[in-house]
């Protein structure tokens, strides 16, 4: 076989460490020793597809998975999932999940005492399409408490779960939204030292995916790695 | 001027509201041909407590060492029946299991064949990025001439990677996820 092209590496500062004791659940699960680099092989620039697996067409709309509309504020999410290059990542899953407009997770282990919505899962997927766009309709989530500290509070946020073209591509990331106070004091978004890479996980108020008298817009496009150039065949 | 990737953000404490849906812990169907195993384990902390929001995601070649992607071009063939994709969260006591089978060699670097593996990615509140690790198998002769369990130092550590047998039944296997201290599991940057 020829020589493989590897994905490229992160950009210094550009993806958080494991360690960052403001955000205290890393103290005790960050690994101690240093990671082993490892050049990619076969296992790495490969990985799972799910072009073919039944995608349910209300599954990117989490405002129509029960009798009734969920509370709260309605909003379009959409943007494109490209590569470092530019390019648009095709057919990729994209998997969504958020507390309701009140803050609460529908889960066993959140206790916040905040209203559950009977008619919000909170969960979504899609497929991107031929351009790499995607698009979730859902409500905007609330901010919640947890205890990493004092009066600590998560600003609002929607999880994303990418796997791109590859293993070594796989994304989980969290988008925010603009203007929130509580960006500055949290220590989850805070974890990436890099400013504007910080920032570009806040997605932006987007008129031309607003619909009228209907829900507000916002665009969050998801960069995966890109491919190194093809190595010399020698 | 190129773009740069966005920043990995953790999954948080509720994650299986989102992504519940494509667990998967049982990778091959009953046609699928190859060496059956199952393998068990619990994923623990600093402290050795159970991490019990905790997600272990699976990515294997066939037995014929073939992986379901276009960008294995290798002459072997693909079976039908194998995706070689796995999702599994931990339960509450921090433990996991899926049941597989033994993936064949793939190609390395320099075209030299790697030991039968399993890479798996862990995802978990706390942390802000996944770990990537490998599972590789005992008993396994290609083992002590794979390149990536040789760049492992020291040595000692490349055993936290390799799965045990464990006793009784035939095929089953423990491996376990160490996040941190002494018996930490061996990352890899990738």
């Amino acid at each position: 076989m020829a020589p493989i092209a590897g994905y490229r590496r992160p950009f210094l500062g550009t993806q958080p460490d494991y360690l960052y004791p403001p955000y205290r659940s890393s103290i005790k699960r960050a690994p101690s020793n240093p990671l082993v680099y490892l050049p990619h092989t076969l296992s790495e620039i490969t990985g799972p597809s799910f072009e073919n697996e039944i995608i349910d067409v209300k599954a990117c709309d989490l405002t129509k998975q029960h009798s009734a509309p969920p509370l709260g504020e309605r909003i379009i999410v959409s943007g494109r999932v490209l590569d470092e290059d530019g390019r648009p990542v095709r057919n990729t899953l994209v998997e969504v999940w958020q507390a309701n407009a009140a803050g609460r997770y529908r889960h066993k282990r959140d206790q916040h005492d905040a209203p559950l919505d009977p008619n919000f899962s909170g969960n979504g997927y899609t497929l991107t399409d031929s351009d790499g766009r995607y698009r979730f309709v859902t409500v905007k989530p609330g901010e919640y408490p947890w205890r990493n500290h004092v009066n600590a509070w998560r600003p609002a946020h929607i999880h994303f779960s990418i796997f791109g073209p590859a293993f070594a591509t796989r994304l989980v990331t969290q988008m925010y939204f603009p203007g929130d106070p509580l960006l500055s004091f949290d220590p989850v978004f805070n974890g990436t030292a890099d400013e504007g890479a910080r920032n570009r996980l806040i997605s932006v108020f987007d008129w031309e995916s607003t619909v009228s008298e209907w829900g507000l817009g916002y665009r969050f496009d998801i960069i995966l790695s890109g491919r190194e150039a093809t190595p010399m065949e020698r | 001027m190129s773009l740069q990737a966005t920043s990995s953000q953790t999954v948080g404490p509720f994650f299986t509201i989102g992504l519940d849906w494509l667990n998967r812990n049982e990778l091959a169907g009953p046609g699928v041909a190859g060496e059956r195993v199952t393998i068990s384990g619990i994923v623990l902390d600093g402290d050795s407590n159970p991490v019990p929001d905790a997600m272990l995601e699976i990515w294997q070649a066939n037995s014929h060492g073939k992986y379901a992607h276009p960008n294995d071009t290798q002459d072997k063939p693909l079976d039908p029946g194998f995706k070689g994709y796995g999702r599994i969260p931990t339960d509450d006591q921090g433990h996991f299991h899926f049941s597989t089978i033994k993936p064949g060699q793939v190609p390395g670097p320099d075209g030299k064949p790697q030991a039968p593996h399993i890479v798996v990615s862990v995802f978990a509140r706390g942390l802000l990025r996944r770990l990537v690790t490998r599972i590789y198998f005992p008993d396994e002769a290609a083992n002590a001439a794979d390149f990536a369990l040789n760049q492992i130092e020291p040595v000692a550590r490349r055993g936290t990677i390799i799965a045990k047998k464990s006793s009784g039944t035939a095929g089953a296997l423990e491996w376990n996820v160490i996040l941190q201290g002494a018996e930490e599991t061996v990352f890899f940057d990738c």
